[in-house]
């Protein structure tokens, strides 16, 4: 807290547990009170309400990965970028052109990604 | 303007000094006490969204809403509650069950983080690190996590594409909400959330930043829009093709936790946006409006954030409503071919009106 002298670390770890207490005890609660049967139907995979037919955790789209491996690229640069924009004011124009130099061969990459078509669903 | 760390001050003076307790003591009885205000402050507002939303969908359809239950359909959000909490929570054959269980924790935990960072009032903050912004943007990656397992371990062929689907639509919005972030870093000059609230006392960022802050703001809704697998951009839980999406094979108090997240994330975002753009708990000010700003000091802090935050999440749930569902090529080239390049462009605005202090007031 801003006041009280504890680290936000301490914190961001209470914060965590608080989450993990809240879907244990809500889990307990609805244990004790909700009732349990077992029956053959019931484990069955719903989907759609027809039985499904074969196997679940099958192929997809290889698209999804594509867009994965850009996602990962461009976040990269934005961890990069955080510590240049938290000192822009303090370091004035003069950092500029370092600064757009680096952004350029980041658009750069952002175009050749779409000249290529890897920004085309298909 | 009342200031919450008188409070907090209070009550840690007490703990140390009138009951002489030991530090390790003071931090673990603090930290439950700060447990306990998030637990409270999460249930009751994602129960508050439960209903808002219901509320501004049918003042959008003309329809009535809930009514039935209690005044005004109040004790809805209670039934529904009662309703998830007496059902079996059912495990299906072939589900890897580790990870079908683990999955809510960390849907949970994603965003019980995020909360407490939120600036609630004047000196009414659970975690400000010095990167707290990143942080934040951090945490609520962990969610994207919970989705896949979700949507994997379930055992189903439509909770896979609909996870696959938040997935992919989840990591691409993230950078154009980094992005925003960004530009609102580069002008404040720090990354703690308390520091960018604080730098917002004379004007609000999306007034001071000229245009950069506004298209800023505009992506930022957007891709929060999307963050948050709401309307329009809701296909990974499109009910007409895949059932409910990722959480289809979860029932009870399992798929409770989904809702709450759901909601709760809606609100975060939403808090987010007020943060980084309309000042936090800053209140309206007009340089130069001297009465007018000494008359909007009155209004309690904590209630600029929320209205803040309700007045967001409005424009986003009315988006729900006006904008027909979009196709995953669509999705996926709004993002990387309008708003990425945009968002990029915007940060060199940005970068270049900040270099040159062309920005409004200090």
């Amino acid at each position: 807290m801003v006041l009280l002298a504890i680290g936000s670390s301490t914190l961001s770890v209470t914060a965590a547990l608080t989450g993990v207490v809240l879907v244990a005890a809500a889990l307990i609660i609805a244990g004790l009170l909700a009732p349990r049967s077992f029956t053959q139907k019931k484990g069955e995979t719903y989907e759609c309400g027809i039985p499904t037919r074969g196997d679940s955790m099958a192929q997809f789209h290889v698209g999804y990965y594509l867009f994965a491996i850009l996602f990962l690229m461009f976040d990269v640069e934005t961890v990069f970028l955080f510590p240049w924009a938290k000192v822009t004011r303090a370091l004035g124009p003069a950092a500029l052109p370092a600064a757009g130099t680096f952004l350029f061969i980041l658009i750069l990459g952002l175009a050749y990604a779409w000249k290529k078509g890897a920004l085309r669903w298909k | 303007m009342f200031d919450f760390s008188v409070v907090t001050g209070w009550i840690d003076n007490f703990l140390t000094n009138t009951c002489g307790m030991a530090p390790w003591l003071t931090t673990t009885i603090e930290c439950v006490l700060v447990a306990v205000c998030l637990l409270l402050m999460y249930t009751v507002l994602a129960m508050f969204y439960i209903m808002y939303e219901r509320w501004v969908c049918a003042w959008f359809q003309c329809r009535r809403g809930p009514l039935r239950v209690g005044p005004w359909g109040l004790f809805q959000i209670f039934a529904d509650v009662i309703k998830m909490l007496i059902k079996e929570v059912i495990t299906l054959w072939g589900t890897d069950k580790f990870l079908h269980k683990l999955a809510p924790y960390f849907v949970i935990v994603a965003s019980m983080l995020v909360f407490a960072c939120l600036p609630w009032g004047k000196g009414l903050q659970a975690i400000d690190f010095n990167v707290g912004i990143f942080f934040m943007m951090a945490a609520s990656s962990l969610g994207v996590v919970g989705i896949l397992l979700a949507g994997w371990s379930s055992n189903s062929k439509y909770t896979l594409i609909g996870a696959m689907r938040s997935g992919a639509q989840m990591i691409s919005y993230e950078l154009s909400i980094g992005l925003a972030m960004l530009t609102i870093v580069c002008l404040a000059g720090t990354m703690s959330v308390n520091g960018l609230v604080e730098a917002q006392s004379d004007t609000w960022f999306i007034f001071k930043g000229h245009v950069p802050a506004f298209i800023a703001f505009v992506i930022y809704v957007i891709a929060a829009t999307a963050e948050t697998n709401r309307g329009p951009f809701d296909l990974p839980e499109a009910e007409h093709e895949l059932t409910a999406g990722y959480h289809t094979e979860y029932s009870g108090i399992h798929f409770g936790f989904f809702y709450l997240a759901e909601y709760l994330n809606l609100f975060i975002v939403s808090g987010i946006a007020a943060l980084l753009f309309l000042g936090g708990w800053q209140p309206l000010h007009v340089i130069g409006w001297d009465g007018f700003n000494a008359a909007m000091d009155y209004i309690p802090s904590s209630l600029w954030f929320l209205g803040k935050a309700i007045f967001v999440s409005f424009i986003i749930i009315w988006f729900k409503w006006s904008f027909p569902r979009v196709r995953i090529d669509q999705m996926l080239a709004l993002e990387w071919r309008y708003l990425m390049p945009i968002g990029l462009v915007n940060l060199v605005v940005m970068a270049v009106l900040v270099s040159y202090k062309l920005y409004f007031g200090n």
